[in-house]
């Protein structure tokens, strides 16, 4: 398979300050990627000069081969065969609907345009507002509209800028595996730049994890996810906390946390490591002897999230079921299971 | 304080004290709608002999001449408008912060004084004409000038001193344009011109038309530029047919047709600023703004400094150096007698506007019903409503009432009251509020909506009473607004020509009919200090403009 995007050691500067260093990342035809991380981490900036409206100091961008981006020469963005989903949309508010998918296709004869404009349509569903203005349509339906556009010139790549942020919360999710059936089924490789993580899982193949201006992982959902790579990581993805043991070259851990697998024991096994603890990985266990007290407890609907508290006193998460209801200050009886745990050298 | 009582009560319309506020609203909006009432209500008297005669000559001049004229005026003023816009508001070259509030310069400069003033530089003997002359041996006769006073040079001055109503709309509108989307255009592969020329001209598009609007009504309200130029107009058509002919009805018909094209002009504008809403793009970025550099940002610099050079500096530098000439022979107590009469009739015309215009937004706070709508909608149509008419208008049912009274007094008192009302600085006064209440009301009311309603009862609750929460919220926060109106009101009427002309008091003489007076009797360099005075007092307002122009610079660079 070849490489539709590579980026190459690219740096870039916002304003003078580096915003991105040293940044390396691929995509392959068809796939779709996410550049994850807080904001102000500089992955808007890396997509906007994937687009041509930021140029990389140094390093190298190249698309389909052709090397787009360099210290020294930037493709002016109106040549790039970038399609660009911006976050409020930027649709033109003087152009209907099909004005505003045919806005790129300036290419084509008037005829082979309205076939495409039709087809784009139809790909996203928009067949019944084609004359509408963008000021008259829903949010949703702007989103698409703007994806029609950016799809209907067939770019070798569509960026997506926190495509789902301007919608509402229970529509994400749902408007998200939409997106990405869509795009996988039309074989479009992607890159979608989110904050939230939710999205990130549930459009990307692949996902660059950015701090700082830094990619500081690059992997698949499920291995962010369960292997994060950095303190970082284990912090910024999923629910859990970070707690330290101390830890024997056997393996078993403090605070009566049971042992840990030899092949999970880290390279140099100290007196202590850092332990991520996600909420799954302590269950309820209505027969087991461990009991931590019950430091604060939130009600989620379907489970409870209960904080407890160590025997030294570090507090670590729970989450049950929200029929297990034990009032704060009495003992949770559970049991450990650390199979997945995340450990990391402590410094 | 009895207003204050009320401030914050939902039941007051059913009061007694509500009732009678709301009934002197009621008087006060009928009143103020008199003139304008009166003139297309003449569309009902019969039509003299009189229209027989203007039909076989001049009227199609008028007509022709006016519509020519706002395409012209038009033309002019979208193009150097929209230009200066985008070099401002899209471009980066050097000198582009000081062009930004220097384009605004040419708004000082009444039409009528830019006209009489290039008239001195531009005539026969004047310097251009004489330098060419002397430095080819030229004779009269021997070359083409283009003649200045004709319909193409009114043209020209009425454009350069109105582009900026369009400039200062489409400015904030392409400033308030999504960076995103014109960066969506050239992601979908259009070049920078191509995306000026499909999305961000396109989108500017109700600004443009909200300001050329704007531009024309000032050219349909011109009497001096047309009448200095010997232009047919409409408006030198009603000053003859009254004047000339004496034919005060067939004068008043003449103006309700000149308000037809005036109402199309309310309702082009009316209607673009509802379009901008959904233009205006919330989202807003950092601009991005299209560095110039080499021969391009030399050509916008000179394109700029060319505009504000032929707009105001070279005219106000002639008035200076006529003035400065005539310094000695022209400041006299005569002059400062002058200065008196218009600083206090402006002074005094001002305050009405803001007292009047006070009472109209506090009615709209309060009650906020139907009426209150009706009463401010008929106050904000004046300043479409060229001056001109608006005399005519006040003139005929004062003439009216003064016979009445004259006849009634007569009839009682066996004792003739002659013309009581009549020629009175009380009706010019009139007169001005019907003309510029609605630039005061604008002011008003945009202060007293940024004092929200949940502020009053806030303050209540902190145990305030009515009168104290007006004089501790609402009098600090409006303060500025109100002097903002005081200004704003002062300075137009200042500037005003045609309404002074009309309904001044025999020998009573302010600075803007004196400038045109003596213009007309060709004593251009006397004509010059009370331009001059004029200019300098009309550029109070454009530095508050650009005082907000900078204030909006700091979140914008």
């Amino acid at each position: 398979m070849t490489s539709q995007l590579i980026l190459d050691k690219v740096t870039v500067n916002y304003d003078g300050v580096s915003a991105i260093s040293d940044a390396s990342f691929s995509l392959n035809e068809g796939e779709i990627g996410c550049l994850l991380g807080p904001s102000g981490c500089g992955k808007t900036t890396l997509l906007r000069s994937i687009a041509g409206f930021e140029p990389v100091a140094d390093g190298s961008i190249s698309l389909h081969g052709e090397r787009i981006s360099t210290a020294k020469y930037t493709q002016v963005p109106e040549e790039r065969a970038v399609g660009m989903v911006f976050q409020d949309f930027a649709l033109f508010p003087h152009l209907n609907v099909s004005k505003n998918i045919g806005f790129g296709l300036g290419h084509l004869t008037s005829s082979e345009k309205d076939s495409r404009i039709l087809e784009m349509l139809s790909l996203v569903d928009l067949e019944g507002v084609s004359e509408r203005f963008p000021h008259e349509l829903s949010g949703g339906q702007q989103q698409r509209v703007a994806l029609a556009r950016a799809l209907a010139p067939s770019p070798q790549i569509l960026l997506l800028d926190e495509p789902f942020s301007n919608l509402d919360a229970e529509l994400r999710t749902q408007l998200a595996a939409e997106v990405r059936t869509l795009l996988k089924q039309n074989k479009v490789t992607t890159l979608l730049v989110t904050h939230d993580q939710d999205e990130a899982f549930a459009m990307a193949d692949k996902i660059a994890l950015l701090n700082s201006g830094k990619i500081v992982q690059t992997d698949t959902p499920y291995e962010i996810y369960h292997k994060p790579g950095s303190l970082f990581a284990a912090d910024f993805i999923g629910k859990g906390t970070i707690i330290n043991v101390a830890i024997d070259a056997a393996g078993l851990l403090g605070n009566n946390l049971g042992s840990l697998s030899i092949n999970a024991l880290p390279d140099e096994t100290g007196n202590s490591v850092k332990l991520l603890v996600r909420p799954d990985d302590i269950a309820y266990d209505d027969t087991s002897d461990t009991k931590l007290s019950i430091v604060s407890k939130s009600f989620l609907g379907p489970n409870y999230l209960y904080e407890l508290a160590l025997e030294d006193g570090q507090r670590v998460p729970c989450l049950t079921h929200s029929h297990i209801d034990i009032p704060v200050g009495d003992e949770l009886p559970v049991r450990f299971d650390l199979r997945h745990v995340v450990i990391f050298n402590a410094e | 304080m009895e207003i204050s009582s009320n401030l914050s009560n939902t039941n007051t319309s059913k009061s007694s004290f509500g009732r009678g506020w709301r009934l002197s609203l009621f008087i006060c909006s009928v009143i103020i709608a008199i003139p304008i009432l009166t003139v297309l209500a003449s569309l009902g008297l019969p039509f003299s002999e009189s229209w027989q005669h203007l039909f076989d000559t001049v009227l199609s001049d008028y007509v022709i001449n006016s519509l020519l004229l706002m395409i012209g005026v038009g033309t002019g003023t979208l193009v150097l408008g929209v230009s200066a816009a985008w070099l401002t508001a899209m471009c980066d070259f050097p000198g582009r912060k000081i062009l930004s509030w220097a384009f605004l310069l040419p708004m000082a400069m009444p039409a009528y004084i830019i006209a009489y003033t290039y008239t001195g530089i531009l005539d026969f003997a004047g310097p251009i004409q004489t330098l060419l002359r002397h430095s080819f041996n030229w004779e009269y006769g021997d070359y083409y000038f283009p003649e200045i006073r004709s319909l193409g040079g009114a043209i020209c001055m009425l454009s350069l001193v109105l582009y900026p109503y369009v400039y200062m709309l489409v400015r904030v509108s392409f400033i308030e344009q999504s960076t995103a989307v014109l960066e969506a255009s050239r992601n979908l592969g259009k070049k920078p011109w191509q995306t000026l020329f499909l999305v961000a001209l396109p989108m500017a598009r109700p600004a443009i038309v909200a300001g050329v609007s704007l531009a024309l009504m000032e050219t349909l309200a011109d009497y001096g530029t047309v009448a200095y130029f010997g232009v047919s107009a409409f408006t030198t058509g009603i000053f003859r047919t009254w004047y000339g002919l004496g034919e005060l009805t067939t004068a008043a018909q003449l103006c309700a047709f000149l308000m037809l094209f005036v109402f199309a002009l309310i309702i082009a504008e009316r209607w673009s600023r509802q379009r901008l809403r959904f233009h205006h793009n919330a989202s807003q970025k950092k601009m991005v703004r299209l560095q110039l550099s080499g021969w391009r940002s030399a050509l916008a610099l000179s394109v700029g400094v060319l505009i504000v050079a032929l707009g105001f500096v070279i005219p106000a530098g002639q008035l200076a150096i006529w003035a400065a000439s005539r310094w000695q022979e022209n400041v006299n107590s005569q002059f400062l007698d002058l200065l008196f009469n218009s600083f206090s009739l402006a002074f005094v015309a001002a305050l009405c506007c803001l007292l009047v215009a006070i009472f109209l937004a506090y009615s709209k706070r309060i009650f906020n019903t139907r009426l209150e709508h009706g009463a401010i909608g008929i106050a904000s149509l004046g300043y479409a409503v060229p001056g001109t008419v608006i005399a005519v208008g006040v003139l005929i049912p004062i003439a009216w009432l003064d016979n009445q009274i004259d006849f009634l007094s007569r009839t009682w008192f066996d004792y003739p009251t002659g013309l009581l009302l009549s020629g009175t600085l009380g009706i010019l006064v009139f007169a001005y509020l019907v003309r510029f209440l609605s630039i005061a009301l604008n002011t008003v009311d945009s202060g007293l909506i940024s004092i929200k309603p949940n502020l009053d009862e806030s303050a209540r609750s902190l145990g305030a009473s009515p009168s104290k929460v007006l004089r501790r919220i609402h009098l600090p926060i409006l303060r500025t607004s109100l002097l903002t109106a005081l200004l704003l009101v002062f300075v137009e009427v200042l500037k005003e020509l045609p309404t002074t002309l009309i309904l001044r008091p025999f020998n009573f003489n302010t600075l803007a009919v004196r400038t045109y007076e003596l213009a007309s009797d060709e004593r251009l360099m006397d004509a010059a200090l009370p331009a001059l005075a004029i200019v300098i007092i009309g550029l109070l307002p454009v530095l508050l403009i650009t005082k907000s122009i900078l204030k909006e610079r700091l979140t914008n660079d």
